[in-house]
């Protein structure tokens, strides 16, 4: 079963969730960020170029040129390959664990895996993010060591940041698979 | 819980026949390691698992039934699979089946004994997991945090989660030796079953190793038992060779060939993993210094170096004698103590003039000292700049000198007139006590004590920018010295061998898994695809780093500044074996 719904993210971007229930102990939430705006893009662009070209007034050297195009090219490489995420997903498994997937606007894919045995929880946290509080999903994992304590929060759709509504959907969802976890013991 | 079924994605295409593999019954996990083909005798089959279960300290059995319908459906093959359920009884019994042109597979787990939790079912449902046995079997797992260690030799592996999987797969190397294409009694399917493979090159290279490695471990050791002999403990030499950073270098080098020449065998995975670092980087290292042997003999270029040593020398030392006049007239505006920049300024005259004899008396050698040094760059590029290092060391010797004299003059200064100032207010430096106590004086005392003290404030300026001076000269040269150091220890400690693996083979090196659902269709089991999660690059060198030399300054920033400010003398190399200070 899979369908898409319209939210929006902490400053008023347009997000879309894909929801997809493989199945009742498997379940998948894609969040898609904006892309790349062309105006950002031309406006550094623009920025770059301006500057190479007043200091080649200065300095005569063609090589400044060169150089501004080539760090355009590279630093536009740079930023599609490790800054600019496309889509997060996470994919929550009954039994086995929970996976994020960070997919970059070059393809590139980055996942982690936690599994069950190490998950506590998932809640919905507040956090002061620059001038504004924020809420954001959370993943809280055990310490071995101490059976109440938690080890290590890892945040969920950190780059797509979207608002309440959103990460109530992705909690609700959440806690019906945990349910399951909590609800049925270690087999014998 | 979920029941979660590992089958090999190699064992898909197989016939029919029994399951084999592992049953966690903490994480309700099945990992299905084999399928054994018809026809088998129960009792033979029982053997080998016998057999593998000693050789391996894991856990196998037969776990359940493979069914993959190739032609028109047998009903006589499935009741006969579900006779086999009463021979080798395994709690649960699984059950998958295939069917020709579907991708749609049906699993069932059936209890025999009645669970005695009222709300389980007798058929749990069954999530498929497909993973590449080849990969997991090679792979080695990086857990994030450190994980306590367990014994090897654990009849049940102790590991948790998903890293169970995989020691029941490497472990398991006994079970994958017979295929189903051999003679054997019993017809297994598995990896190996693809196509058994073996490089001729690299079983060569195994036989060789053997032979090889006696040699050159008993040409290693005579070479370190000669370094240690008697002569070089004398006093001059050994403190020559503390300071060189090339015996260093060389001494690091003989240990590191040591170990990878032993003829014992790597214990671990980790072991094994920092030899072969080792050889990768003794090999580059070797190959680029090679490089530059060949480019330095070319167009004779060791013969223009060691026509331009000298005049650089002389032109150092003449803009250190324009540095001194400049000190000995108003350096800055500031006005100086005639008289004391007069004799510190001639004494430093004086030892350049000195220095420079030396270098011209040593001008005819030096081509041939320079041919012979370029030599050393075939024992590795490390070596070469280590070399480059100590000659940088040895040729601004005198600037080190002006800093030894200039520290020591400001460090008494300042002691001087820390007491004299004491002094001055009427207190005492309390040695028993360690702290500073109030004393009373007499007149001649303190008369004397506030002469010695002004005249020391007057001079203070004067003896504080001569220590300034060569404070700054000396830290330039330690600079390009550090630079150095650090380009050598970059090719000592990289694991240039973890990181090809990580290039050319990333699933030996992994992180941990990413699943992956396959195509879904409601009312069949879940398929599930888990792949290897590659380590990344960073932790690749975080994890396989070789340990270095060791040379790194011990200072933080705040000593540092500290012992500049009171003109104690700082020693930015500490080697190894040096007392700390």
């Amino acid at each position: 079963m899979e369908d898409e719904l319209s939210f929006s993210d902490i400053y008023g971007g347009r997000l879309a969730l894909q929801r997809r229930y493989y199945s009742p102990s498997c379940r998948e939430f894609c969040l898609s960020c904006p892309r790349l705006s062309l105006r950002s893009l031309t406006s550094v662009t623009c920025t770059v170029w301006l500057a190479a070209y007043g200091l080649f007034t200065l300095c005569e050297n063609s090589m400044i040129l060169s150089a501004a195009i080539f760090i355009t090219l590279l630093g536009l490489l740079g930023y599609l390959h490790f800054v600019k995420i496309d889509q997060e997903t996470l994919l929550i498994i009954d039994s086995l664990g929970i996976q994020l997937t960070s997919s970059y606007a070059s393809g590139k894919e980055s996942t982690t895996f936690i599994e069950m045995g190490k998950v506590k929880d998932v809640i919905i946290n507040e956090a002061i993010y620059m001038q504004k509080v924020i809420y954001y999903l959370c993943i809280l994992l055990n310490d071995p060591a101490d059976p109440h304590g938690i080890s290590q929060v890892v945040p969920v759709f950190q780059s797509a940041k979207p608002r309440l509504d959103c990460l109530i959907e992705v909690y609700r969802s959440c806690q019906e698979i945990l349910a399951h976890q909590k609800a049925a013991p270690t087999s014998p | 819980m979920v029941l979660k079924a590992f089958f090999p994605t190699c064992c898909a295409s197989a016939d029919s026949g029994l399951l084999i593999g592992r049953w966690v019954p903490e994480q309700s996990s099945a990992v299905v390691l084999a399928v054994v083909h018809f026809p088998f005798i129960p009792i033979q089959v029982k053997e080998l698992l016998a057999q593998v279960q000693q050789a391996s300290q894991v856990g196998v059995a037969v776990l359940g039934t493979w069914c993959h319908r190739r032609q028109e459906p047998e009903e006589s093959l499935g009741h006969f699979l579900e006779g086999l359920g009463a021979i080798f009884s395994h709690e649960p019994w699984l059950q998958l089946c295939r069917e020709r042109d579907s991708k749609f597979w049906s699993c069932k787990a059936t209890y025999q004994q009645v669970p005695t939790s009222p709300g389980a079912h007798s058929e749990d449902q069954v999530m498929l997991i497909f993973y590449d046995q080849r990969k997991v079997l090679l792979s080695q797992l990086h857990p994030p945090a450190a994980l306590p260690d367990h014994q090897a030799g654990d009849a049940t592996a102790s590991a948790c989660g998903l890293a169970a999987v995989f020691d029941t797969v490497s472990r398991s190397k006994a079970l994958f030796r017979s295929d189903q294409f051999d003679e054997g009694l019993v017809r297994l399917s598995h990896w190996q079953s693809e196509g058994v493979e073996a490089s001729i090159l690299v079983e060569l290279a195994k036989q060789a190793s053997g032979p090889v490695c006696l040699l050159l471990a008993c040409l290693l050791s005579f070479i370190s038992a000669a370094s240690t002999c008697r002569v070089f403990k004398l006093w001059p030499l050994s403190f020559i060779w503390s300071k060189l950073s090339t015996c260093e270098q060389l001494r690091h080098r003989l240990e590191q060939l040591t170990l990878i020449f032993s003829t014992q065998k790597a214990e671990n995975p980790s072991q094994l993993m920092r030899k072969a670092n080792m050889l990768v980087s003794v090999l580059l290292d070797v190959a680029l210094g090679l490089a530059l042997l060949s480019w330095l003999h070319r167009k004779d270029r060791i013969g223009q170096l060691a026509d331009a040593l000298v005049p650089v020398a002389d032109r150092v030392a003449e803009e250190l004698q324009h540095l001194l006049q400049w000190l000995m007239g108003a350096p800055a505006g500031l006005k100086m103590n005639r008289a004391l920049d007069q004799v510190l300024g001639r004494f430093f005259l004086y030892h350049i003039h000195l220095w420079i004899s030396y270098i011209h008396l040593m001008s005819p050698f030096i081509e041939r000292i320079l041919w012979h040094v370029g030599l050393s760059a075939c024992l590795g590029l490390t070596v070469a700049l280590s070399i480059l290092s100590d000659i940088i060391a040895l040729l601004t010797f005198h600037i080190y000198c002006f800093y030894v004299y200039g520290a020591r003059l400001y460090c008494l200064k300042i002691c001087g007139l820390s007491s004299l100032w004491r002094l001055f207010r009427g207190k005492k430096w309390n040695v028993l006590r360690q702290r500073v106590d109030s004393c009373s004086y007499d007149l001649d005392q303190l008369f004397i004590g506030t002469l010695l003290f002004t005249v020391l404030v007057f001079l203070l300026p004067t003896t504080a920018l001569y220590y300034l001076v060569f404070t700054l000269l000396r830290l330039l040269v330690v600079t390009v010295q550090g630079l150095i150091h650090l380009l050598v220890d970059l090719i000592n400690s990289l694991p240039l061998y973890a990181l090809g693996l990580r290039l050319c083979r990333p699933y030996r090196l992994a992180a941990g898994v990413k699943f992956r659902v396959l195509e879904h269709e409601a009312g069949r089991p879940l398929r599930l695809l888990m792949q290897i999660n590659p380590l990344p690059y960073n932790r690749v060198v975080h994890t396989y780093r070789l340990p270095s030399c060791g040379c790194h300054p011990k200072h933080s920033w705040g000593s540092l500044c500290r012992k500049l400010f009171f003109g104690e003398l700082i020693y930015p190399w500490r080697q190894r074996g040096d007392k700390q200070d």
